[in-house]
């Protein structure tokens, strides 16, 4: 550790720090979107773990407040492995089927940041 | 003096106990500001010795340049200096108001009857002592009793023996 | 993956330290190796939740969801089920009392709905060994703000705008404090902390040390800044351990940052804290004496005035707030007083942090807007009286408060109201009793712990309580007399009237708030020589119904002065003469064939 010697040094050591306890004051947030990544035997198998170390790398990249990312079961559709569910509060649930790490950033980048779906890759929806 | 000074306190000093002070010593000498600094010595006193004896007491007062009357006053004034020697395994039963409404005098009771003494005593053999605290703040876990620090939290009279022979055990393995 | 996208919080608090809690991380810990998932979960100790009848908890992030009553075995399961395959366990969630239903989120349970959290803002969120986590929820930015924008005067204002008042006892203005301090002329001031947190039962000061020490730090240079002061003692009870080893550890790494020390980020001003362990005097939490002890010498109380504003610590003008007051001051430089005072009442502004314990279901830290009804705090955040029992009293303000009564468990607490019916706010513990609590031995106990904390500086206290104490022991005992109950108020108000400290002051309130709320407890004990809850043991009679036994010899083998005689399938009898009345029998008895009277 070295002496802060500004406010502008305990600025930038605060949103340092502020990556590796954002976690905890989202899940703290009732109105956060919730990631939910399908992470039973068959999910891993087809890459679900890859999918979400991209999900969650974007989401520190970009500094998103508002998004957990969290592993869920079998949700009984193995063909589509692997499923990334958006759950935004008030919008219902989003799900995409087959996702690559390059789409879990597109799912982010898209949908979380910029609002628009993913329309080709959809393979549900619920209200 | 010292005489009547010991039976003032009703304590029990055994004079044949040696005091090693160069440890003391040291830490009394490395304080850069002496004002105020005699709790602070006590507490490193008896995280040494385990107990103030007039003894000690007597050396501090030399030490820090202060009357003896005043260490003993200090000594006899906070309830966590002890000018008696605590047993090896210190036995401390919470009678804060959470315990005590949750049946803590029972568990006190039950105490006294298993080690044979009272509170504020020492057994004979020199292995127990038992004492009263005022609120360890574990209230959830009332009624609590210590071991040596260790915290035995919701105590029924039953545990109470199953405690004092688990420190019994302890002890014929250590010897 | 390089971020962990799983925090495992355990609460690193002395109550679940004492449930075990240490074990439980060490296995969590081992589990998740185990299973491969080191670089993806996380353990992380904490503060307390506050909830520590349920201990030891574990909470889990990002899906928030709480573990109650967690042991080492179900390190695995959790580890297994939810960090690995993102399965909840619902076995180890809370469970409603009511209606046994799980419940995963803490928000959702009735204990948390109805608390508000100012002062406990970061416990059991932060690790509170590590300073980053701290800085991340805004720490520091009070006092960056405070020396980079506002002046001292701007910043007492501040405190004074937000109406903050001591949150350790009589609830005086915190600002007017630190405005006196600011302006009394001297080279050198001090601030202080009074942690000498030490009523029985209250442990709110040192979940605040334990779980967010430098947010006490943090305010104590702010209060320095404010008033013209270079240097801060803590005064902590031995008592401890956790708190003090947590302190040195965000001292030193307050240090290190340079948010403490010389010239803090870069604006001249310098500041510096120790600490100072006190050693087991319940008078030292009065200010005055607080101040002698930190000077050395016996902890007895100064007369005041001067008051520490004026002549403090090496009689030089001092700041003396308590620990919760202090957490409360960051929040509102960050926020402004107006935030503050939207919460709580006008004359109260802010929320109280209470150490709710006793006969309670729920028993924990709770801290809740100012102004809210007690039975809120018994009923919804409590859970109501534990074993389906009869409520009876509520104490509150420790050994300086009195207990209240059924009749006004629906006042809304502040300062005054909790005065107003004979009791006071203290430093917030709260503990609740049931039917089966004698009040006249309720009263003895807190005449117990005064005496034996009285300094005995002023013969009113000294003297005093003692004679106090005795009436109260000839009543429990069945050698009172009906003069006593007249003779017990009068001589109380004198100790109020004449006592120097507040301990004096107080120290008659339990007496005579269940003097004045439960007299036919008091009457019932003269006259008839009865204990209508069954708790003064001298009163006590147990024996044993004839009809009722069976011979089993359960209660003889148990009774621990062997004075119940009876042979196999013979009625017994208990020797009177000899009973110590511990109860043995009575609790032992399967066939409830021992009656107690």
């Amino acid at each position: 550790m070295s002496k802060i010697k500004s406010l502008d040094e305990l600025k930038k050591i605060r949103e340092e720090a502020k990556n590796s306890t954002s976690l905890r004051t989202t899940g703290e947030n009732p109105d956060r979107v919730v990631i939910k990544v399908g992470m039973a035997t068959c999910g891993i198998a087809a890459g679900a773990r890859v999918v979400m170390g991209a999900l969650i790398d974007e989401i520190a990249r970009l500094q998103l407040e508002n998004v957990s990312v969290m592993a869920t079961g079998c949700v009984g559709m193995c063909y589509a492995e692997p499923i990334v569910e958006v759950h935004t509060p008030g919008r219902g649930v989003i799900r995409y089927g087959n996702v690559s790490e390059k789409l879990a950033r597109d799912i982010i980048e898209k949908h979380i940041v910029a609002g628009e779906l993913l329309e080709d890759v959809i393979v549900g929806r619920e209200a | 003096m010292l005489q009547t000074l010991q039976s003032a306190d009703g304590s029990n000093d055994r004079p044949t106990d040696e005091f090693d002070y160069a440890s003391l010593d040291r830490y009394i000498d490395s304080l850069t500001d002496k004002r105020g600094a005699l709790i602070p010595v006590l507490h490193k006193a008896q995280s040494l010795f385990g107990y103030l004896p007039v003894e000690v007491q007597s050396h501090i007062a030399l030490k820090l340049d202060i009357p003896s009357a005043k260490v003993f006053g200090v000594v006899t004034f906070y309830s966590f200096f002890t000018m008696k020697k605590k047993g090896e395994y210190k036995v401390d039963i919470c009678l804060g108001t959470a315990c005590f409404v949750r049946g803590a005098q029972k568990i006190a009771d039950a105490l006294c009857r298993e080690l044979n003494i009272k509170v504020g005593e020492v057994s004979e053999d020199g292995l127990f002592s038992l004492d009263a605290l005022r609120c360890v703040g574990a209230c959830g876990l009332a009624p609590v009793v210590s071991v040596n620090g260790k915290v035995y939290g919701r105590v029924t009279e039953d545990d109470v023996k199953s405690i004092v022979e688990e420190q019994m055990v302890k002890d014929g393995e250590r010897r | 993956m390089d971020r962990f996208r799983m925090h495992i919080l355990i609460c690193g608090g002395t109550g679940c330290k004492a449930s075990e809690a240490d074990g439980v991380k060490a296995a969590l810990r081992l589990s998740i190796e185990k299973n491969g998932m080191s670089r993806e979960a996380q353990v992380v100790t904490t503060g307390c939740f506050g909830f520590c009848e349920q201990g030891p908890i574990v909470k889990v992030y990002p899906d928030n969801v709480f573990y109650v009553h967690v042991t080492e075995k179900d390190a695995d399961l959790i580890v297994k089920e939810h960090v690995v395959k993102g399965r909840p366990v619902e076995s180890l969630m809370f469970h409603d009392a009511n209606d046994g239903a799980s419940i995963s989120e803490h928000r959702s349970m009735p204990f948390y709905q109805s608390q508000v959290r100012i002062a406990l803002r970061n416990c059991g969120i932060i690790d509170p060994e590590k300073i980053d986590d701290y800085i991340a929820l805004d720490g520091y930015q009070a006092l960056a703000k405070v020396l980079t924008e506002m002046t001292p005067e701007e910043t007492t204002k501040e405190i004074i705008d937000s109406g903050l008042r001591g949150r350790g006892g009589a609830g005086f203005p915190t600002g007017v404090k630190w405005e006196t301090t600011r302006k009394a002329q001297d080279d050198k001031k001090y601030v202080v902390c009074n942690a000498d947190e030490g009523d029985p039962g209250a442990f709110m000061d040192r979940s605040i040390l334990e779980g967010d020490p430098h947010s006490v730090l943090e305010a104590m240079a702010i209060a320095g800044y404010a008033i013209g002061a270079n240097e801060g003692v803590i005064y902590i009870r031995a008592e401890y351990p956790l708190a003090v080893e947590r302190l040195n550890i965000a001292i030193s790494q307050a240090e290190e940052y340079g948010l403490l020390g010389e010239d803090i980020l870069g604006t001249g001003f310098s500041f510096k804290i120790r600490l100072n362990l006190g050693a087991g005097a319940f008078v030292c939490g009065e200010e005055t004496a607080l101040l002698n002890s930190i000077q050395g010498t016996r902890g007895e109380p100064r007369v005041k005035p001067p008051f520490p504003a004026q002549k403090g610590l090496w009689d030089k003008p001092t700041v003396i707030n308590n620990v919760e007051t202090y957490a409360n001051v960051c929040p509102i430089i960050n926020n402004g007083a107006e935030w503050f005072r939207k919460t709580g009442t006008d004359k109260c502004p802010g929320t109280k942090v209470f150490a709710l314990a006793g006969k309670i279901n729920n028993v924990g830290l709770v801290e809740v807007p100012m102004g809210i009804k007690l039975s809120d705090i018994v009923y919804k955040i409590g859970g109501g009286i534990r074993n389906a029992k009869k409520f009876k009293s509520l104490q509150t303000g420790g050994p300086s408060g009195g207990c209240i009564s059924t009749e006004n468990l629906d006042i809304e607490i502040t300062y005054e109201t909790l005065q107003s019916v004979g009791s006071m706010m203290g430093s917030g513990g709260m503990i609740v009793m049931d039917e089966d609590d004698c009040m006249v031995n309720i009263a003895k106990y807190y005449l117990d712990f005064t005496l034996e904390e009285s300094c005995g500086k002023c013969t009113p206290c000294r003297v005093g309580n003692t004679r106090l104490y005795e009436m109260l022991d000839d009543i429990t005992k069945g050698r009172g007399k009906m003069e006593y109950l007249d003779e017990l108020e009068q001589l109380g108000e004198v100790i109020k009237d004449c006592s120097l400290c507040g301990l004096g002051q107080t120290a008659p309130n339990p007496v005579l708030s269940t003097l004045k709320y439960f007299r036919d407890e008091y009457e019932e004990h003269i006259l008839h020589k009865r204990c209508p809850a069954k708790a003064c043991k001298d009163l006590l009679r147990f024996f044993v119904i004839p009809e009722k036994c069976i011979g089993c010899t359960l209660c003889a083998r148990n009774c621990p002065v062997s004075c119940i005689s009876g042979d196999r399938k013979v009625v017994h009898e208990i020797d009177q003469s000899r009973c110590i009345k511990c109860g043995e029998c009575f609790e032992k008895c399967p066939k409830e064939a021992i009656a107690r009277e």
